[in-house]
């Protein structure tokens, strides 16, 4: 008989889960930050250009509508802060389609909260304290880190400056490609690869890695900002642990046509190579217009902190089932 | 042969890559936060046994490589091929060149199955039983009594690899080796 009907998990390793995330459930609690709990189902999804939604098909009030699985709960999180909900934090189930690995599950549970009136290096403060109390060892210090900053060190390149073409090669030479096989592809993209093949393995080797002033073209659903040198950068950071990332902050966008410019932009480049658009959340637009309240969000891959902090070798070792054992 | 898209590498996967046929050992999805996705690939190349790294962008594809492992039993060499025939009761043979026998030569022995690798239904490899049995040929004359003292000598098997045994080891005697470490284990 087949044994594919057993948990990815050990039964053990689910208590540990638990117990993990009642120590995040108290850690909110404590703050006086607010659990709650958004529709996995939106009727606008991610226009991120590189993630895959999956979408399905329900009969609603309005007859057969297309709805969007989230890729993370941002969008009806930011409702909530819109309406006055102050600071909130949620375990979503979000979705990726064909995002599966040591590190990645189609189906994972992202740790997300918000925090009006909070600047970015005040958030980055509280997800840091907040990995470390889930920790069975303290990693040692948290260290902070430019963009710009760690590409000059581990590549000798300037993330801003540096020709495309020289970027280009470079990255295909590190990540043993072949040498046109960036022809084409843009800046990010070769920014990109080279920090997920050559830096990211370096960063939270006993610390707690924060990188930020990524450029502006990465900012995503975040502010801009110009730094001391005069770049636009995205007013946006990252956390690394054991060479994985584990948390994306942001100083969030407020600016309703600037965000709905942002959508455009993306379903233009999703034309541009062929992808399906995404229907752009017209409620989450509405919010917007009406008033978010300044302040900074994180999303934090929290099956990847439980995984570290129990030690495990791959995600599906912390989760109940994983996609492929679904 | 079918083309396998970067999401389906697994494992023992068989793909072409540069026009030799590989076999995946490792595949993992490299996705930075907000950018593209790739997949960085470890691969055996099946003809040089090496073991590289590659990266692909997600959702690039590979041929598949016709190749399977069989399973046959030594027979002979004629001085340019050495002859093997599967198990299957089929009889059917199958010449290896030297190229492809590699580290292998050294443990060959009339009658042991051994792997053979086929592509495209030609053998580039042939992977020994993890233990073998093998005579010993040549080696010092054993010192009596000397059974649990370390210390040990070479000596040459009917293979024709030479390998270190303890000193009590005599020539004539029947001994059992490993063939990925090429260590002695015990008497047969």
């Amino acid at each position: 008989m087949a044994s594919d009907w057993q948990p990815s998990a050990s039964i053990e390793t689910l208590r540990e889960r638990a117990r993990l995330l009642a120590k995040v459930r108290a850690f909110f609690a404590q703050r006086d930050v607010l659990e709650v709990e958004t529709p996995v189902l939106g009727q606008g999804g991610s226009t991120d250009v590189h993630l895959v939604s999956l979408h399905t098909l329900a009969r609603t009030d309005k007859g057969q509508r297309r709805l969007w699985l989230q890729t993370s709960p941002e969008f009806h999180m930011k409702r909530l802060l819109a309406a006055g909900s102050g600071p909130i934090f949620q375990l979503a189930r979000s979705f990726r389609d064909a995002e599966i690995g040591a590190r990645h599950n189609i189906e994972f549970t992202m740790l997300e909260w918000y925090r009006p009136q909070f600047t970015l290096e005040k958030l980055i403060d509280e997800t840091a304290t907040l990995i470390m109390s889930l920790l069975p060892r303290f990693p040692g210090s948290l260290v902070h880190y430019r963009y710009r900053e760690l590409f000059h060190t581990h590549l000798e390149v300037d993330p801003f400056t540096t020709s495309l073409e020289k970027l280009r090669s470079l990255a295909a030479k590190r990540a043993q490609m072949p040498d046109k096989a960036l022809a084409g592809e843009g800046r990010d993209t070769c920014l990109d690869l080279l920090m997920s093949v050559v830096i990211e393995p370096q960063l939270g080797q006993h610390e707690l890695s924060v990188v930020v002033d990524y450029p502006a073209s990465q900012a995503s659903l975040a502010r801009r900002h110009q730094d001391a040198e005069g770049e636009w950068v995205a007013s946006r950071f990252e956390v690394y642990l054991n060479g994985i990332e584990l948390a994306n902050g942001y100083d969030e966008l407020t600016d309703a046509a600037e965000q709905r410019a942002r959508f455009a932009a993306d379903n233009a480049e999703r034309r541009r190579l062929g992808l399906p658009e995404v229907d752009v959340d017209e409620r989450l637009l509405a919010a917007l217009a009406h008033g978010l309240p300044e302040g900074a969000g994180v999303a934090l891959g929290i099956d990847r902190l439980i995984q570290l902090a129990l030690g495990k070798a791959r995600l599906e070792d912390v989760l109940a089932f994983s996609t492929p054992n679904c | 042969m079918a083309n396998y898209s970067t999401n389906e590498f697994k494992a023992g996967l068989k793909v072409m890559l540069d026009g030799d046929p590989c076999s995946i050992v490792e595949n993992e999805l490299v996705k930075p936060g907000k950018g593209q996705a790739f997949n960085r690939v470890k691969l055996r190349n099946l003809m040089t046994g090496r073991v590289g790294e590659k990266t692909f962008k997600s959702g690039d594809s590979l041929e598949g490589a016709d190749v399977m492992d069989l399973e046959m039993e030594y027979l002979y060499t004629d001085g340019d091929m050495w002859h093997f025939m599967k198990t299957d009761g089929s009889f059917e043979q199958y010449a290896v060149e030297k190229k492809a026998l590699g580290d292998s030569v050294k443990w060959l022995k009339e009658q042991v199955p051994y792997i053979i690798t086929l592509w495209n239904d030609k053998a580039i490899s042939v992977t020994p039983p993890n233990f073998i049995e093998l005579e010993v040929v040549e080696t010092d004359p054993g010192l009596k009594g000397d059974t649990a003292q370390g210390g040990s000598k070479p000596a040459t098997l009917s293979s024709g690899a030479v390998v270190r045994v303890p000193l009590f080891i005599n020539q004539g005697e029947v001994l059992k080796i490993d063939t990925r470490s090429g260590d002695y284990v015990s008497r047969a």
